[in-house]
This record gives structure tokens, C-alpha cells and sequence, in this order.
């Protein structure tokens, strides 16, 4: 029953966005959208993706389309037109992509491919060879320790791009500016 | 934002519990919920409410550059280092059990070492993130929103 509810209110917000022209009230609708995805995947056990998505989604990303938001406009322009060809390709794609969730297995079929390869050696497994009560940390840290660090390589790749595309600005504005103030 | 007194008291009063839940689910992961990349992020969220608050000169103070940069590489070099750890003390790269004396031993510090990893460089990169926007932005009065 609560997931029905969610989806729906899910569904409003992204309407709400495609609609709304003040950017302002988008951005704290997408954070709106991303707590209430954040409730979804806890509906569906996977707690810890909804801690990454309520923390980063909700919080970190709304403050960074804020600041975005201070650089550029607070108004989105609007279309001359309406659109007809990507709305086709969107319902031909959205319809594409119904009728292949026709053949998945229903959710928490336990017969299901995903559920059937490794899992059960995690499961039966991973209490007598890690010993983390966590199976979740015990997979990501250790079964999938490559994994994991490629993702964090990844992270740290996106640090140090953001820092040469903009973290190099703010020193050369604040030299000039002291160059300003003493020529 | 200095005139906003209600908002400095609430976040002064937010900062500590954010930072020690923070702490809470890095060193929890092993049992519920959490480990490095929630802890990170939940940490720089203190961070960056830090910042919004009290300004962006105050928070590099208390958090400078070269410190957070340094910790982003630091991070990334323990997760490594574990896995050489493993390699010379005669394991498979990333083989936590031969770190201690017994394999569950191994494993429980082999995680709790590289989720350290992870968290540090999670922490340093959203705040690097944020610094970098936050540092570019147009001074902006509270009527234009």
C-alpha cells in the first residue's frame, strides 16, 4: 500500500518538474524526488542504497544545483514549440522498456537467475569466511574488494577533475583581485 | 548569512550529532546498515552545513585546502595498501585474511581498514566538490531567490 503511495507522489514530482519553470522550486523538487526514491529502496530492504540517495540525492546535490543555480538563471527558458519528435522517441523507448519487463521473473522470485548464481554462496557462506554480520559489507568490501575499489577511483577521478576544471579559478580570481587592490 | 540567528543556532546544535552519527555508521558497517561511502558523505553533509551557514572562508579555515586535498589521495592509497599489505604478507591482492593471525581476524580488519580508506576519500572529495561550486558562485542577495 505505502509503495503505491510513494510511486504516485514519485510520479507528481517528476510532472511537477517537467512542468515547473522556476528553477528554484525544481531543485527542491528533485530533492523531494530523491527522499522519496530514498523511501522506495527502503521499502525493497536495500537500506543501504537509500542512505546514499537520501544523503547525496536529497542533501549534497540540491546544495550543489543551488550553487549552480546562483551562477546561471533562476528561470528555465521556454520551448518556442512543442516537441512531438522526442516525445515519440520517449514513448517508443518507455513502451520498449515495459514490454521487456514482461519476461523478468516477479520480484523476490527466489528462483530467479540473480538469486541463483552466487548468492547462495554469500548467504551460506560468508559468515564462516568473513564473519561480518553484514553480508552487504561483507560482498562489497571483501567478495568484491576490486569492485570497490574501482569505484572509489572513480570518486577520486571526479574529485580531481572538478578541482583542474574549477578548483583552479578561485587562486587565480583571488590573485587578481589582490593584484587590483595594489595596482 | 549573519543575519540569520535561528539558522546558527540550529546548525551548531545539528553539527556534533551529524558528525558522531556519521562515525556511528562508518564503524557500524560490519553490522548494519553503512560503512564508508554513507559515512562519507553524511560527514561532508556536516561539513557542508558548516559552510552554508557560517561562510565559505570560515569553513576552509577550519578545513583547509592542502588537508582535504591530501586526504582525497590518502584515502584512495589505504584501500590500495591494504590489498599490497596482502600481497607481501603471501596472499592475493585484496586478501584480507592472511592480514592477522586467523582469517576471520584478517577479515574483520582488512574491512574495517579499507572502509576507512573509503570514507576518508568520500569526505574529502564532496567537500572538494563543494568548495569548488560554492567558491565560483556570484554573490547573491536573499531577495533574488
Amino acid at each position: 500500500m505505502i509503495d503505491i503511495v510513494l510511486l504516485t507522489f514519485l510520479a507528481l514530482t517528476a510532472l511537477a518538474i517537467v512542468r515547473l519553470r522556476h528553477l528554484f522550486a525544481v531543485v527542491m523538487l528533485t530533492g523531494v524526488y530523491s527522499l522519496l526514491s530514498a523511501g522506495l529502496f527502503v521499502l525493497l530492504d536495500a537500506v543501504d542504497v537509500a542512505f546514499i540517495e537520501a544523503a547525496v540525492g536529497a542533501g549534497i546535490s540540491t546544495v550543489l544545483m543551488l550553487g549552480t543555480l546562483a551562477l546561471t538563471s533562476r528561470r528555465e527558458k521556454v520551448p518556442g514549440r512543442i516537441p512531438v519528435l522526442p516525445l515519440i522517441v520517449v514513448l517508443i523507448t518507455g513502451a520498449a522498456l515495459l514490454y521487456g519487463t514482461l519476461d523478468m521473473p516477479r520480484f523476490g522470485d527466489a528462483g530467479a537467475p540473480i538469486h541463483r548464481h552466487v548468492a547462495p554462496r554469500y548467504i551460506h557462506d560468508s559468515g564462516t569466511e568473513i564473519g561480518v554480520p553484514n553480508i552487504v559489507t561483507s560482498v562489497l568490501a571483501s567478495y568484491r574488494g576490486f569492485d570497490t575499489l574501482g569505484e572509489l577511483t572513480v570518486i577520486f577521478t571526479a574529485g580531481i577533475g572538478i578541482l583542474l576544471l574549477l578548483g583552479g579559478t578561485g587562486g587565480r580570481r583571488r590573485k587578481d583581485e589582490e593584484m587590483e587592490e595594489e595596482g | 548569512m549573519k543575519q540569520h540567528l535561528v539558522l546558527r543556532v540550529v546548525a551548531k546544535m545539528l553539527i556534533p550529532p551529524i558528525l558522531l552519527f556519521a562515525l556511528y555508521v562508518q564503524f557500524h558497517g560490519d553490522f548494519g546498515p553503512g560503512g564508508g561511502f554513507q559515512a562519507g558523505v553524511i560527514f561532508a553533509a556536516a561539513f557542508i552545513l558548516y559552510a552554508l551557514v557560517f561562510g565559505l572562508e570560515t569553513a576552509r579555515r577550519v578545513v583547509p585546502d592542502r588537508l582535504v586535498h591530501t586526504a582525497m589521495a590518502v584515502g584512495l592509497l589505504i584501500f590500495a595498501g591494504v590489498g599490497f599489505a596482502g600481497l607481501l604478507l603471501g596472499g592475493n591482492y585484496l586478501n584480507y585474511s592472511v592480514l592477522a593471525e586467523n582469517q576471520k581476524a584478517g577479515q574483520h580488519l582488512g574491512i574495517t581498514l579499507i572502509e576507512f580508506g573509503v570514507g576518508t576519500t568520500v569526505v574529502a572529495v564532496m567537500i572538494t566538490i563543494f568548495f569548488a561550486f560554492a567558491g565560483r558562485s556570484a554573490r547573491m542577495s536573499d531577495e533574488d531567490w
